[in-house]
């Protein structure tokens, strides 16, 4: 017998209040820890993959799908640029180093990426096993891909058109790997690597079998992602821009990730490359963080929810402790006149709250962990980024600070009428 | 052993109480009668501790309880003075034995299990014990609040109407075995009553 028992006898004896106030708790909770962990998370992500590039430049059109294509390696690019134009560009003083990029084909829905060692030394990846690529058609494979698609050092395989899913698979040329990459938490996980003249190659002999192939991209604008007809005619035409751009094709790349020399490189080379050139520069810098504004307002808004719903479940352990209170009086006038102490019967009291601010706490985290899985599966399948967090954040420890206190709050306030008892009257009356 | 001198209390000056003396000795019972309004109750809240009497002394046990502090006070009844009720009340959520093992918890003593079935083997709820409280009749319930005042081997135990809502059947019966239980321990025992079923059984009377 303790007051933990008796605490834990009477949250029971009103199993449905209790239930409810528990359910609110765990909600509120449940939504604020979802929201801190997959903040956490896509911080993480987006700070980490973007580190050491300072612009990207591209072909012009929206500057944030420039930087989720090119970085993130989630939109679909916005075009490519003849790679002429692109090493004129790269000869600026300003520019301290310059990745090219060349993107359009995948296996199996991951990105096969022609680009040269210096994405690998970027994103310090180190290979597991074998080599790194040296000639065309050598891949080296991400070490999530290489896990969830069985490609081993030596395999053949052909990529597919496109950037997603089933697309008119190469079959004329295959990749060989090379190379396993050991994880490096980063975006090179989840991509196969090849040097870029891989790509020019594949889509040269496409090219010569096929004229009404665009170059490189199959723009992702088009809605289809079925087979792409042999050299339809009309593909061509729904994609006029990019075929245009076929016609006099020689060689071509996606994007260049560029380091610059100076910080006011940052500002000077995008404005030089916006207005006097068909390319755009986009700071990846910039773009994240108009995004995450974006985003921000819709998880302020959600944050602010959750934190009703938790202020309101406060209030459903006052409003069920008050009620019962009214109907315990003679009880704890009874536990008072048997030996209590008027402290230890608010102690009694207030536990009830505790209990059912961490019962809440802790069923809302496993609740969110559980959303994170889903969600998790969901982004997985989708977007190729992991998300996980078993570990609790800090900011979670504060959410219990924040739900303890406001169970323990709730519970205070009707608790003190415990002090106004008058123990003989109350049990007198009756 | 219970002992009262000069005791008077008042709720308000018009409302004053003046307590005849009252002694009751160690394995004696002591019945107190009065219509209502003559603040039997109040006399048995003095002498359980629950009221501060105006002036006049309560010893018990050889202990003068005016000389307690407020927490040397709760200790002292929880330890030596069992109280049974009119009505007896418990904690709803806890079962019957709970209930009773809460009378140590509450006077700091140990869960003492084997009392607790042994008063419900000898009071006839044992079969009752892992209920909730409510589920036993009237009769019954004032059985276990026997058993509860007599948890802790309390050396006085109080009764404040302990038949006064029971049948004829169960008058007999609680009235019986609080006589028979405050025996086996030997505790003065106390009972406040208008009840006049009781006045036959019981030798030692005083009137308010």
């Amino acid at each position: 017998m303790n007051l933990l028992r008796i605490s834990w006898a009477n949250l029971r004896d009103k199993a449905l209040s209790s239930f409810l106030s528990g359910l609110l708790m765990a909600l509120g909770v449940t939504i604020i820890s979802l929201l801190l962990i997959l903040n956490q998370q896509l911080t993480e992500q987006f700070t980490k993959n973007v580190r050491g590039v300072d612009l990207v430049i591209g072909a012009k059109g929206s500057p944030l799908q420039l930087i989720l294509a090119s970085i993130y390696q989630i939109d679909a690019p916005t075009g490519n640029i003849p790679l002429a134009e692109a090493n004129r560009l790269t000869r600026s003083p300003l520019i301290k180093e310059a990745i090219p990029l060349a993107l359009g084909d995948n296996f199996k829905g991951y990105r096969i990426v022609g680009t040269n060692q210096k994405y690998l030394l970027h994103y310090g990846a180190t290979l597991a096993e074998g080599t790194t690529f040296n000639r065309p058609l050598d891949a080296v494979v991400g070490a999530k891909v290489a896990r969830l698609t069985g490609l081993k050092l030596g395999d053949q395989f052909a990529g597919s058109h496109g950037l997603t899913g089933e697309g008119h698979e190469h079959g004329n040329k295959k990749y060989r790997v090379v190379g396993v990459l050991a994880p490096s938490n980063s975006v090179a996980d989840q991509l196969i690597l090849t040097p870029v003249e891989s790509v020019w190659e594949i889509h040269e002999e496409e090219e010569g079998e096929a004229r009404a192939k665009p170059s490189l991209m199959p723009m992702m604008a088009a809605p289809d992602q079925s087979p792409e007809g042999e050299g339809s005619g009309e593909e061509r035409n729904a994609d006029p821009e990019n075929s245009a751009s076929a016609v006099g094709a020689t060689e071509e790349i996606t994007a260049l990730l560029v380091k610059v020399r100076n910080p006011l490189a940052k500002l000077t080379l995008p404005r030089a490359i916006n207005d006097n050139s068909k390319l755009q520069a986009a700071s990846p810098a910039i773009e994240i963080n108009r995004l995450f504004t974006l985003l921000g307002f819709g998880l302020d808004t959600l944050q602010y929810i959750a934190l009703a719903i938790i202020v309101i479940s406060g209030i459903s352990v006052f409003v069920s402790l008050y009620n019962s209170l009214k109907e315990r009086r003679y009880e704890m006038a009874l536990m008072l006149s048997m030996g209590a102490t008027r402290a230890r019967l608010f102690g009694l009291l207030l536990l009830e709250g505790l209990m059912i601010a961490l019962i809440g706490f802790v069923a809302g985290i496993l609740l969110s962990r559980l959303g994170l899985a889903v969600l998790g599966r969901n982004v997985e399948d989708n977007f190729h980024y992991d998300l996980n967090a078993l570990t609790l954040l800090p900011e979670e420890g504060l959410l219990l600070l924040g739900t303890v206190a406001i169970g323990l709050l709730a519970a205070a306030l009707p608790s003190l009428g415990i002090y106004r008892i008058n123990i003989s009257r109350t049990l007198a009356e009756e | 052993m219970l002992e009262t001198r000069n005791l008077t209390f008042s709720y308000t000056p018009q409302k004053r109480f003046v307590f005849p003396d009252v002694a009751c000795a160690d394995d004696e019972t002591l019945l107190i009668l009065g219509r209502s309004g003559r603040g039997k109750t109040t006399l048995l809240h003095l002498l359980a501790l629950l009221l501060k009497p105006e002036s006049g002394q309560i010893v018990v046990n050889g202990t003068d309880l005016a000389r307690l502090t407020v927490r040397a006070t709760v200790a002292f009844r929880a330890q030596n003075i069992g109280l049974v009720y009119q009505r007896p009340h418990f904690v709803a959520s806890l079962s019957v034995l709970d209930n009773l093992l809460l009378a140590n918890y509450l006077a700091g003593y140990k869960s003492d299990r084997d009392r607790a079935r042994q008063l419900a083997e000898r009071l006839g709820f044992s079969e009752h014990l892992s209920k909730k409280t409510t589920q036993l009749s009237l009769g019954e319930q004032q059985r276990v609040g026997i058993a509860r005042a007599l948890m802790n081997r309390a050396r006085v135990l109080l009764a404040d109407e302990p038949t006064s809502n029971l049948d004829d059947d169960n008058c007999d019966r609680v009235a019986s075995l609080l006589a028979e239980q405050a025996h086996e321990v030997g505790a003065s025992l106390v009972i406040v009553t208008h009840d006049q079923r009781l006045k036959e059984r019981v030798g030692r009377q005083i009137s308010l």
